[in-house]
C-alpha cells in the first residue's frame, strides 16, 4: 500500500475552532470580488475577537467590523464595487471602533510578496509624498545603496497567522484553481501565512483547465473546506456572479440598528447552511438564483 | 462596429456639456502612445474610447475588470489580460495614464478620496486611498470633476491620497521622478498645472460658462490667464461616436446636467 498526501478536509466548525483571538487574519479576493464569506460567517459565530485584519476589503470586513471582531484593519481599501461604500467600514471608522493601517495598494502587494518570501520589507515608490506614511508611524524609508541613491518607502512585510481564500476548485490534499478573471493576491496570502484555509465552490479529485489556473498550493494550505456559494453575496465568476440585489438588502439594513438585528437573524442567527437555506427562501426555489441571472452553473 | 442606420439627425442637435466634458477628457490623453488609458467614472471612460477611435489610436482599454478589450466598441475580442497585480506593474513602469476622481483637490493637485475630517475620527469616511499615491509618483494622472464645486476645490484635502506638486517635491527625488499632473476636468472647465509654482491654471471654460462661474466655485484662488480660451466643442465626428456608437443610452447624461 502507498502513501498518500495528508486529507485536509474539515468542517466549518473545525476550522472556526482553530482561529484565536489576537490572531492577524488575511482574507483573500477584492473589494465585493470571491471573498471567503463562508468562512467569515463561520468566524462570526464565534467568540473570536480583537482580529487583525489584512485585506482588500469588501463585505468580510464589514461584517466582521460590524461584530466587533477587528481591532486593527490593514487595507487599501474598502468597498462593495457596485456600492462604492461599505456601510459598517463607514459606521467602526466614524465612531472611532477600528484602528486602521491604510495602506495603498501596491505597498499591500509588495508588503504580502516581503512576507512571501520571508524578508522584512520591499522598496516601493507609491506612498512617498502622500499622508499613508504620515498616519503610520512604523513605516520607514530606505536608501538604495546603489548608485541611483533613491530614498524609497520600505513596505514592511504582511506576515499573517492566517489566511482565508475562495476558490473555484479544490482537492482535499489543499490544491485550488482559480477560474475567475483575476487571481487578485490570492496565492501571495496563502505564501504570507502561516497557515491557509482554502475554501472552494467544487471538491475535485482532479483538475481540468489550463496549468496557469492551478493557483493554490498544498504546502500552503492547512484545511479545506466545501462551502458551495461560499463566496455569497460576492461575485465568483464565472460560478456566479455577485448577488446585486442581496447586497442592496445588506447596504439598506446597515443604516437602522433594527433592520440590521432584523438581517442577522434572518440570515446570520444559523450555520451555513441555514444561511443558504435563506438566501434560497429569498429569491425562491424557482426564483431568479442568487447572482439574479439564472442559476447557468450550480455547483455541485 | 458603427449601428446599421445612425440615429443622428443631418442636422445634430449642439453639443450638450456633457458631450464637451467626453471630449475634453478624451483630449488628455492626446499623444499618449500605447499606454493603458485607466478611468473612473462615466465621461472618462468614454472620454478614453473616444481617444482610442480617433486621435490615440495606441491606447489600451479594459472591459473594467481583468480583460485588456482589442476594440471599444462593444463586447468582443479580447487582447490581453491585465489581472490587478500586472496592472499594478504596468502603473509603477508607467505605461499608464489614468484620469482618477477627487472628493478633495487642492491648488497643488493634491487629491483625496480617503476620507472627509480628521485621518483619526473622520467625519464621512470615503473609499481609503486605494491606488492614487503610487499612481501620483509613477504616471501621468488627470482627475475628473463632475461637480465643480468649493466642496471640493478645497484650500487644503483632508488626507493627502494623490500626491500634488508641492508635496512630490518635498518628498525628495524618488517622489519626484515619475510624477506628472497632466488635467483636470470639471462640468464647468478644463484647468492645469502651466504655471512657474505648479499652481492650478484655469485653462478654458466650456462653451456658456464665465470665468466667474469657476472662481466661484473654486475654493482657492486660480492662476487666471489673461486671456481664457474656451474649451474646444466636438466634431461632427466625434458627436457621432459619442451618439451612436459609445453611449447611444446617454449615460453621460447622468454624470453631467445639461
Amino acid at each position: 500500500m502507498t502513501a498518500a498526501p495528508p486529507d485536509k478536509r474539515l468542517t466549518l466548525e473545525e476550522f472556526a475552532g482553530r482561529i484565536t483571538s489576537g490572531m492577524t487574519v488575511g482574507i483573500g479576493g477584492w473589494g465585493s470580488r470571491r471573498k471567503p464569506m463562508a468562512l467569515v460567517r463561520a468566524l462570526l459565530r464565534t467568540g473570536v475577537k480583537d482580529l487583525t485584519v489584512v485585506s482588500c476589503g469588501g463585505p468580510d470586513v464589514g461584517l466582521l467590523a460590524a461584530a466587533g471582531r477587528i481591532r486593527t484593519l490593514v487595507a487599501p481599501f474598502v468597498t462593495l464595487d457596485s456600492v462604492p461604500l461599505e456601510p459598517h467600514f463607514r459606521a467602526a471608522r466614524e465612531s472611532g471602533t477600528l484602528a486602521f493601517e491604510e495602506w495603498d495598494e501596491s505597498m499591500f502587494l509588495w508588503g504580502l510578496t516581503a512576507a512571501a518570501h520571508r524578508l522584512p520589507f520591499m522598496p516601493v515608490r507609491g506612498g512617498l509624498g502622500s499622508d499613508i506614511p504620515r498616519h503610520n508611524p512604523r513605516l520607514r524609508t530606505v536608501t538604495s545603496p546603489y548608485e541611483d541613491g533613491e530614498e524609497l518607502l520600505a513596505a514592511p512585510a504582511l506576515r499573517l497567522d492566517v489566511a482565508l481564500v475562495h476558490m473555484h476548485r479544490a482537492d482535499a490534499r489543499g490544491n485550488g484553481q482559480c477560474l475567475g478573471p483575476d487571481p487578485y493576491f490570492d496565492d501571495l496570502f496563502t505564501e504570507a501565512a502561516e497557515e491557509t484555509y482554502l475554501s472552494c465552490e467544487q471538491l475535485v479529485d482532479g483538475f481540468e483547465g489550463p496549468p496557469q489556473t492551478l493557483l493554490v498550493q498544498r504546502q500552503n494550505v492547512t484545511g479545506v473546506l466545501h462551502t458551495p456559494y461560499g463566496a455569497h453575496f460576492t461575485g465568483c465568476a464565472p460560478d456566479y456572479g455577485r448577488d446585486e440585489e442581496f447586497q442592496r438588502a445588506y447596504v439598506q439594513a446597515a443604516k437602522d440598528p433594527e433592520a440590521w438585528a432584523a438581517f442577522q437573524e434572518r440570515y446570520l442567527g444559523g450555520d451555513e447552511d441555514a444561511y443558504q437555506e435563506a438566501v434560497g427562501a429569498r429569491t425562491g426555489a424557482d426564483g431568479p438564483g442568487r447572482d439574479g441571472r439564472g442559476r447557468k452553473d450550480t455547483p455541485a | 462596429m458603427t449601428p446599421a442606420t445612425s440615429t443622428t439627425p443631418p442636422t445634430a442637435p449642439a453639443a450638450t456639456r456633457a458631450e464637451i466634458c467626453v471630449v475634453a477628457c478624451a483630449e488628455t490623453w492626446r499623444g499618449d502612445g500605447e499606454v493603458l488609458a485607466a478611468t473612473a467614472g462615466v465621461v472618462p471612460a468614454l472620454g478614453a474610447r473616444l481617444a482610442r477611435l480617433t486621435f490615440s489610436p495606441g491606447l489600451l482599454l479594459t472591459d473594467g475588470e481583468a480583460m485588456l478589450v482589442a476594440e471599444p466598441t462593444g463586447p468582443g475580442r479580447i487582447e490581453g489580460w491585465l489581472p490587478y497585480r500586472k496592472h499594478l506593474s504596468l502603473a509603477a513602469r508607467g505605461k499608464r495614464h489614468m484620469m482618477m476622481g477627487a472628493s478633495q483637490l487642492d491648488a497643488h493637485g493634491n487629491q483625496n478620496i480617503s476620507c472627509i475630517g480628521d485621518w483619526n475620527r473622520p467625519a464621512r469616511q470615503l473609499l481609503g486611498s486605494r491606488g492614487a499615491p503610487s499612481n501620483t509618483v509613477n504616471h501621468p494622472v488627470s482627475y475628473w470633476v463632475p461637480r465643480h464645486s468649493t466642496r471640493v476645490f478645497t484650500e487644503r484635502v483632508d488626507m493627502v491620497s494623490g500626491v500634488g506638486h508641492d508635496r512630490a517635491a518635498a518628498a525628495g527625488p524618488a517622489a519626484a521622478r515619475f510624477h506628472e499632473l497632466r488635467r483636470v476636468v470639471t462640468d464647468l472647465a478644463v484647468l492645469d498645472f502651466a504655471t512657474p509654482d505648479r499652481r492650478m491654471r484655469l485653462a478654458s471654460v466650456h462653451p456658456g460658462v464665465t470665468v466667474a462661474d469657476v472662481t466661484e466655485r473654486t475654493g482657492f484662488p486660480l492662476v487666471i490667464p489673461d486671456e481664457v480660451p474656451v474649451t474646444r466643442t466636438p466634431t461632427a465626428e466625434e458627436l457621432r461616436l459619442i451618439r451612436d456608437v459609445l453611449d447611444p443610452r446617454a449615460t453621460r447624461d447622468r454624470e453631467v446636467r445639461a
